[in-house]
């Protein structure tokens, strides 16, 4: 691609060659050829922009037809049907759509507080000197790897929750149906727990971006009225409202979709129990587990349908979350941690 | 108690409240180090790191078939992964101004907010099944899947932070579109390229839902791409479901080695910004 001063200088969006001037020709003499460079390196670069982006179509397709037996013989009961028997050849994803939905919640229920708390210490409370090497810790802390909380869930967390926190959960509210039941420390609310303290890290990084975005005359128009700073932060956070929405539901996305962790603590097996001390599975550590096991192509397309579920489910939540997030923070240039 | 003092005590109680939710999360993340760090440097040794799996009971046991397991799929995966990425990105900062662009991006972060399990169920129809087996290829190209979104991402935003003038600069020196774009706005951002880049391969490095059904794992030291591979996430996983406890304390020991790398890598990107936000 030999570019010469006369050949291609005139290639650009800034200088439109419809002057009969033309500087680089009448000084060179050189003849003027075709500018094929700058067509061919945006097709190319082109090329590979569609190819990621159409990598997040063929999966949805690919995972669509690979799912046909169970959708033609399953069809849309397939969501609302309870059993899981493969050697019947029966398929139903309700047990693991509830273990996802309740797991999701748990970590939501725990994690959404802290996070807000961690967020509004950093943005309006911390000095820099302190909220920088914090939010670099929590990213430190988004930085572990899912099969690493697994281990220590299943090796530290579990046996902590079965010797002190589970039967004192019994004790104190056994009667609700909710906390009774077999406590081997594998379960619903072992998964959710985990789960709590892995999503803290996303909806903590995004909130603070929100509050960030947030314009500070907000802050000083609320404490120049009289409010104490406390009660400026609320303005700010009612302000955020949309952001923090975003950021939670963003932190929902990576409950669901998390596996490794999940599969390790969460007792796998396919029932829909009240007490959250039982065994469960969620979508994505039912694949995890049975993919590889599953024997029979109904039994298997089962699971990718399962798969294709979840796939729907997280683009919807992620496409509203950054909706929310993007509603708060476009002025700002930058983008969300999604 | 008057209204003030009311109002001053909820103000400072919530300051003290949102100081311990901070407080908490650091110690969350210091405990867990805590764990790994006592539970890992038990069983770690030189031997560990050079030999491959023995059977139980036997001394000498370790992980070597994982780790250079690791390094062969993430080094497929950043040769996968990394060269589409950049490109891609480059399209997106260079010509993603319109609807066109939009439509690209929003589809990127589908796949990025794509849970990493799907991507090797994926993985496995287009490639295991046909093929009829588990390899290290396949597991190469789930972790290239999950690289490029990251990288075209991060290689926008980098580029987009290029001076509109240096851009300017070169196309007034009479340089084409394309040799501006690579050699001096690519060049420009290229740490921060590279940054971006580290920081997708330490996210890749401790996936492990991808490989489950791609790479699988393997007990013995091989580099066949064509054959399952063992790399050190699966046997994590694999060894803390079994019933051995001198397993246990290798899945804990090849968890330090993980963890010590991953956040090697986020520490090193971590200087290298801040000293560019420094010159800045």
């Amino acid at each position: 691609m030999g570019s010469t001063l006369a050949g291609e200088g005139s290639a650009t969006p800034l200088t439109p060659n419809k002057s009969p001037l033309r500087f680089g020709r009448a000084v060179s003499g050189l003849r003027i050829r075709p500018r094929i460079g700058d067509p061919l390196f945006k097709w190319a670069t082109g090329f590979f922009a569609v190819l990621i982006a159409g990598l997040a179509v063929l999966i949805m397709v690919e995972m669509a037809i690979n799912s046909k037996l169970p959708i033609a013989k399953f069809g849309f009961g397939f969501l609302t049907r309870s059993v899981w028997d493969p050697v019947a050849e029966q398929f139903g994803a309700l047990p693991f759509v509830y273990g996802t939905a309740v797991s999701a919640v748990i970590a939501l229920l725990i994690s959404v507080p802290i996070s807000l708390g961690v967020a509004i210490f950093l943005v309006e409370k911390a000095p820099r000197r302190l909220s920088n090497p914090i939010m670099f810790i929590v990213q430190l802390l988004a930085a572990i790897p899912s099969v690493v909380f697994g281990l220590w869930a299943i090796f530290v967390l579990a046996p902590m929750l079965r010797n002190h926190l589970y039967p004192a959960l019994q004790s104190s509210l056994g009667f609700l149906p909710l906390f009774r039941g077999n406590q081997n420390g594998l379960g619903l609310l072992t998964a959710g727990l985990i789960l709590s303290i892995m999503v803290l890290p996303i909806i903590t990084a995004v909130t603070t971006d929100v509050l960030r975005a947030v314009p500070g005359t907000q802050r000083e128009a609320a404490l120049a009225l009289g409010s104490t700073k406390w009660e400026a932060t609320l303005i700010v956070l009612q302000n955020a409202r949309s952001g923090i929405s975003g950021a939670i539901i963003l932190g929902l996305g990576r409950a669901i979709g998390e596996t490794m962790a999940v599969t390790m603590v969460i007792g796998n097996r396919p029932q829909i129990s009240a007490s959250l001390f039982d065994p469960s599975f969620t979508i994505a550590s039912a694949i995890a587990n049975e993919f590889t096991e599953a024997s029979g192509d109904i039994y298997l397309q089962s699971l990718i349908e399962l798969g294709l579920i979840l796939f729907f489910v997280t683009f919807i939540i992620n496409m509203l979350a950054r909706l929310l997030v993007w509603s708060v923070t476009r002025g700002e240039g930058r983008g969300a941690h999604v | 108690m008057s209204n003030l003092a009311r109002r001053k005590l909820i103000n400072n109680a919530m300051t003290a409240l949102t100081g311990l939710c901070a407080l908490f999360a650091v110690a969350s993340l210091f405990f867990i180090l805590g764990y790994i760090f006592w539970g890992g440097v038990r069983g770690l040794s030189l031997g560990f790191l050079i030999n491959s799996p023995k059977p139980i009971g036997e001394p000498d046991s370790g992980i070597a078939n994982a780790i250079v397991g690791s390094v062969i799929l993430i080094t497929l995966g950043s040769l996968i992964g990394m060269p589409v990425g950049i490109l891609g990105g480059i399209y997106l900062s260079e010509f993603g101004s319109n609807k066109f662009g939009l439509l690209l991006r929003f589809l990127i972060d589908t796949l990025t907010g794509t849970p990493s399990i799907i991507i090797g169920v994926f993985v496995w129809t287009v490639m295991v099944h046909p093929m009829g087996h588990f390899s290290a290829l396949s597991g190469g190209v789930a972790l290239g899947i999950m690289m490029m979104p990251i990288v075209a991402r991060t290689t926008e935003e980098m580029i987009r932070l290029v001076p509109h003038s240096l851009r300017e600069a070169g196309l007034a020196l009479g340089a084409p579109r394309w040799r501006v774009t690579l050699g001096v706005v690519l060049r420009t951002a290229a740490s921060g390229v590279a940054t971006g880049a580290m920081l997708a391969i330490a996210r890749i490095a401790g996936e492990t839902a991808p490989l489950l059904f791609t790479a699988l794992g393997l007990n013995y030291l091989s580099t066949n791409l064509l054959q399952p591979m063992a790399s050190l996430t699966f046997q994590i996983y694999y060894y803390a479901q079994s019933p051995y406890e001198e397993w246990h304390d290798m899945a804990w020991a090849a968890t330090l080695v993980l963890v010590t790398m991953i956040l090697v890598l986020n520490i090193v990107v971590k200087i290298l910004t801040r000293n560019r936000h420094q010159q800045a």
